[in-house]
């Protein structure tokens, strides 16, 4: 294998190039593509179908989608669907969205400034126990939450933060991923420029807030999105700490419909769309930064 | 002259996080390690110290949780040996030079893993249906195969699920190895070309070893992946898994004992026992991608 991988010239591997496009023949690339297409294709009409079908379901009678033929188009939409659901009738949906919005919004906004703060201290100053602590929140990484569900809702007992949101945001709020994000995007802020201000008489707390937080603006938003994402669709600590349907998050209330009303699929679908809509916009707002960034952790590895 | 600011500052910009991560996080795995070691059940309960009473009973008493255990086992081997795959089958296309729609591919496959684990469930429960469901009727209708029994029948509830893992996790996993490949020098592989390599020996002795750090990385997340699996199944089979229990997962258990029935330390011992076999698999695994050898 060692001769496989010694250098090359450019010149060598400009002529293979050559060679390699005159040996494929054209109908051979032809084929070559239509297939590459066709399997690129046929995986997005795979992914794209089904919710192809919780959209259009979402606009059809539950006669309609239990009936035969089975159809990705619907013959008689109607929006009754979505008339029953959001006037909560069955569960108060759109109180609960509005709650998933609440503790999406405030564990983002909390996580940012936990984690940046965290981020700071290791990024930027030299004090006792910093490798160590470092070490420890590393080998912290493997532990996986379930092992700490049991007793984290014996202290959110004991708190009483059972069935309060501060239950469900305060405990999703430290992220050592979080920390360890912000450390390495802080890490490049130069010290000199910490230095000159201090001498223009910026306090401490002053650096952080005016020169680390606008300087991190990129791996703030990347983090943002990323912990607004999850604590969007969170569904098992929320479900463990929130009791009455008042307080669910969405996900929840979905859970209850569709644990209670089998048969109102129709319904059903059209809650699923509506609180997958807001996650999509955001996607597509964010795309750039979220696609280019979200593979940080492949790199590092 | 503000050397003492300096000298404190650190220490309080990182005691917020530390302060939170002791009593939500490290406390609580304390906490459990000395509740697996009793018995508790409700929350008023005054533990009572038991040994090792609870692992025993786990693995040697505990027809349902060694079902949790081989449930989660058939899905992390499904999604290792064919998401994972799959995954990368679907970068290596991507990845092809000239590639029209690229970006639109990218975002398009990446959507299913944005979407909540129970909107995930409650379309799947439809794309299952037996009787009007869309794989029976758009997929094996016009083949001429006979409706199967997805959520229903015991030996498909698996499967059913790791179809889902496939529609919810390949996107993402292809754009991991897509950011691999895209690390790969294409020197490298042009100089084996030039030595007369063939597609599969460039693909075998060049991009593969070179796709390491992130093939142990995809890996390990498919592990971790697997044992965390929760709103999906709980949604597509309900609470007991389904059928003869067949789609129970780990935590879908230890949600069930710990939280409906509220035995707590059993739940402990549960949780325990899921931490030892997720480092333990991530530790052999890194080990076999040889992600810790210096290349």
């Amino acid at each position: 294998m060692a001769n496989l991988l010694t250098p090359r010239t450019r010149s060598d591997v400009a002529a293979a190039g050559y060679t390699l496009r005159r040996e494929k023949s054209r109908l051979q690339m032809v084929v070559e593509t239509t297939l590459l297409y066709a399997a690129l294709f046929l995986f997005a009409i795979l992914v794209g179908i089904p919710f192809l079908y919780m959209i259009t379901g979402s606009f059809k009678t539950n006669g309609e989608i239990f009936s035969y033929p089975i159809s990705l188009g619907v013959q008689n939409p109607t929006t009754n669907n979505y008339e029953r659901l959001l006037s909560g009738e069955e569960v108060p949906y759109l109180r609960q969205m509005g709650n998933s919005v609440i503790i999406a919004v405030s564990q983002t906004l909390l996580t940012l400034l936990v984690s940046s703060m965290v981020g700071w201290g290791f990024a930027k100053y030299d004090f006792r126990g910093r490798t160590a602590l470092t070490i420890f929140l590393l080998a912290t990484f493997a532990i996986p939450f379930q092992v700490t569900l049991v007793p984290l809702f014996q202290l959110m007992v004991n708190v009483g933060l059972l069935d309060n949101f501060l239950g469900v945001i305060l405990p999703s709020s430290l992220s050592a991923f979080g920390a360890f994000f912000m450390r390495q995007s802080m890490m490049s802020i130069p010290g000199e420029l910490l230095d000159a201000a201090r001498i223009d008489g910026a306090t401490e707390w002053g650096l952080f807030w005016r020169i680390g937080i606008p300087l991190s603006r990129g791996a703030l938003s990347i983090l943002a999105v990323l912990v607004f994402l999850s604590a969007w669709n969170d569904y098992l600590w929320p479900l463990i700490v929130l009791r009455s349907p008042e307080n669910f998050t969405y996900p929840l209330g979905l859970a209850t419909l569709h644990g209670l009303y089998k048969v109102e699929y129709g319904m059903i679908l059209g809650g699923a769309f509506i609180a997958t809509l807001p996650v999509v916009i955001i996607f597509v707002a964010g795309r750039k930064q979220i696609l280019s960034n979200l593979t940080i952790g492949a790199i590092k590895g | 002259m503000f050397g003492w600011r300096r000298k404190l500052a650190p220490y309080l910009f990182i005691s917020p996080f530390f302060i939170g991560y002791a009593f939500f996080f490290l406390i609580p795995v304390i906490q459990s390690l000395r509740l697996s070691f009793y018995h508790q059940v409700g929350l008023g309960a005054e533990p009572r110290f038991v040994g090792l009473d609870n692992y025993i009973r786990l693995f040697t008493n505990d027809a349902l949780f060694i079902k949790s255990l081989t449930n989660t086992t058939y899905y992390a081997l499904g999604s290792i040996f064919i998401i994972v795959p799959l995954a990368l089958g679907l970068a290596l296309i991507l990845h092809s030079p000239n590639l029209r729609l690229r970006e639109f591919f990218r975002l398009f496959y990446f959507t299913p893993n944005i979407t909540a684990g129970v909107v995930v469930g409650i379309i799947f429960g439809l794309v299952f249906e037996e009787q009007y469901g869309l794989i029976n009727n758009l997929l094996l209708a016009p083949l001429g195969i006979e409706p199967v029994r997805w959520l229903r029948d015991p030996n498909w509830v698996m499967p059913s699920i790791i179809i889902l893992g496939i529609w919810k996790f390949t996107g993402i996993n292809a754009l991991y190895f897509m950011v691999g490949l895209q690390n790969i020098p294409s020197e490298l592989k042009e100089a084996a070309v030039v030595d007369g390599a063939t597609r599969w020996q460039v693909f075998r002795y060049v991009t593969l070893p070179m796709l390491r750090p992130v093939l142990a990385f995809v890996l390990t997340f498919a592990i971790i992946g697997s044992y965390n699996l929760f709103a999906e199944p709980v949604t597509l089979v309900g609470e007991v898994g389904g059928p003869n229990n067949a789609g129970l997962t780990m935590t879908m258990y230890l949600y069930n004992r710990g939280f409906r029935e509220l035995r707590m330390s059993y739940a402990a011992a549960i949780g325990y026992t899921l931490a030892i076999i997720i480092v333990v698999l991530t530790v052999i695994q890194l080990f076999l991608t040889r992600a810790f050898r210096e290349d």
